[in-house]
């Protein structure tokens, strides 16, 4: 075949034009990063009585890490049975996801899912920890 | 490419090198930011070294005493009402003589009373126990003070230790049991739809310094302590009644004793 350049040529860059067009449709056009409420009654209270909001630990390493902070709490309470979690602050809180994450965090739609929703993870907490009755805003 | 021995045993020794330590280097580099924290035991936690039951059911009267303790169990750990006993999940519940003991020597002289008489049954928390041993996450475990534990997190819903439980005290969730709990306690969690789940002595009440909410509600027919220390509340019963264990002969060391001989003609 004289011309088998040219159609691999045209073969290729149909390919990437065909396969890469969600790519370069989207450029420009980032999705707005979720934003999450922290205006719980059990948060505005905490910030009413500490004067500042904050979680068992700082914003930043909650927000990349709560997943290995979750899994050691749910260790230390179902296998060692430790209960108190003393934070790098000398802080002690009841390490439970239901009663004391929930307690402060019971907007669950806007913020656990905001996040989750957003990046397509599904944790599997919910199978059988209960969320808190809430409506949807 | 062609390569002699020599290159070939660099190539695999440096590749083993990076393979075993690589993992180390990346995880020590991870700042996790929790190394000034800790964790400790709740103080008002009750502690001992071998919890177990004495179960005196001549305090039991009526049907009533009875499910008082079962709904105060099953109302605060979201147990399942599924209402059909292939499906069925429970982790207290009651049953005749016969079948509490079922390999106690059968008499047809026996005390018609005692016979026909029903038995609270839970999990053992067993000093061997064979649930332990065949599961094959370490799902359930024995915990240091005796409990039996089951972890919902790592149940991979095998039935092992349903199988190797010789007292039926396990429970599979054949079905999503959301449906079928009349009122959520919102402190404690569900079960999701294939996993075991068993009685756990009330692991979340010790840890905060109450008696388990079977004990709590029987009105002294159930009794709790520690079986390991002499002076404890079981212990004396024990040592002062005629009390038996379910299938002694299986060699698992049921936790629950049983004071037979209702203390009303002893």
């Amino acid at each position: 075949m004289k011309n088998a350049g040219t159609i691999v040529i045209v073969v290729v860059v149909g390919f990437v034009a065909f396969f890469g067009f969600p790519f370069y449709y989207n450029i420009g056009k980032a999705n707005e990063a979720p934003k999450l409420k922290f205006d719980t009654p059990a948060i505005l209270e905490w910030e009413k009585v500490n004067g500042k909001k904050e979680c068992v630990e700082p914003k930043e390493f909650m927000r990349g890490e709560h997943m290995q902070l979750l899994n050691q709490w749910r260790d230390s309470v179902v296998r060692n049975g430790d209960r108190v979690y003393v934070n790098s602050q000398g802080r002690s809180f009841t390490m439970s996801f239901q009663n004391t994450c929930m307690n402060c965090h019971s907007n669950k739609k806007d913020f656990c899912d905001k996040c989750h929703n957003y990046l397509g993870v599904k944790p599997y907490c919910w199978g059988c920890h209960i969320a808190p009755k809430e409506k949807q805003s | 490419m062609s390569m002699n021995r020599r290159q070939f045993l660099k190539i695999a020794g440096v590749s083993t090198v990076l393979g075993i330590g690589g993992g180390t280097v990346i995880t020590g580099l991870r700042k996790t930011g929790l190394e000034a924290s800790q964790v400790s035991p709740d103080p008002r936690a009750l502690k001992a070294k071998r919890w177990g039951f004495v179960v005196d059911v001549s305090k039991l009267k009526s049907d009533e005493d009875y499910q008082k303790c079962i709904d105060a169990c099953h109302g605060i750990h979201n147990v399942p009402d599924i209402g059909n006993p292939k499906d069925e999940v429970k982790w207290i519940w009651k049953d005749t003589y016969e079948r509490t003991f079922p390999t106690t020597s059968e008499d047809e002289l026996m005390n018609k009373e005692l016979k026909e008489k029903k038995f609270f049954l839970f999990c053992n928390h067993c000093a061997q126990p064979a649930c332990v041993r065949v599961c094959p996450t370490k799902a359930t475990f024995k915990r240091q003070d005796g409990v039996v534990m089951q972890d919902m997190h790592r149940c991979i819903g095998c039935r092992f230790c349903m199988a190797a439980c010789p007292f039926g005290a396990r429970s599979f969730n054949y079905r999503d049991p959301r449906p079928f709990i009349k009122k959520e306690n919102m402190q404690f969690p569900t079960r999701m739809i294939g996993v075991v789940e068993k009685c756990t002595m009330c692991y979340e009440r010790l840890a905060i310094g109450q008696q388990p909410a079977c004990a709590e509600a029987s009105n002294g027919a159930i009794l709790f302590g520690d079986l390991d220390d002499p002076n404890s509340a079981v212990r004396k019963v024990i040592a002062s009644k005629f009390t038996i264990r379910r299938k002694p002969e299986l060699g698992t060391q049921p936790s629950i004793y049983y004071v037979i001989g209702g203390a009303d003609h002893a």
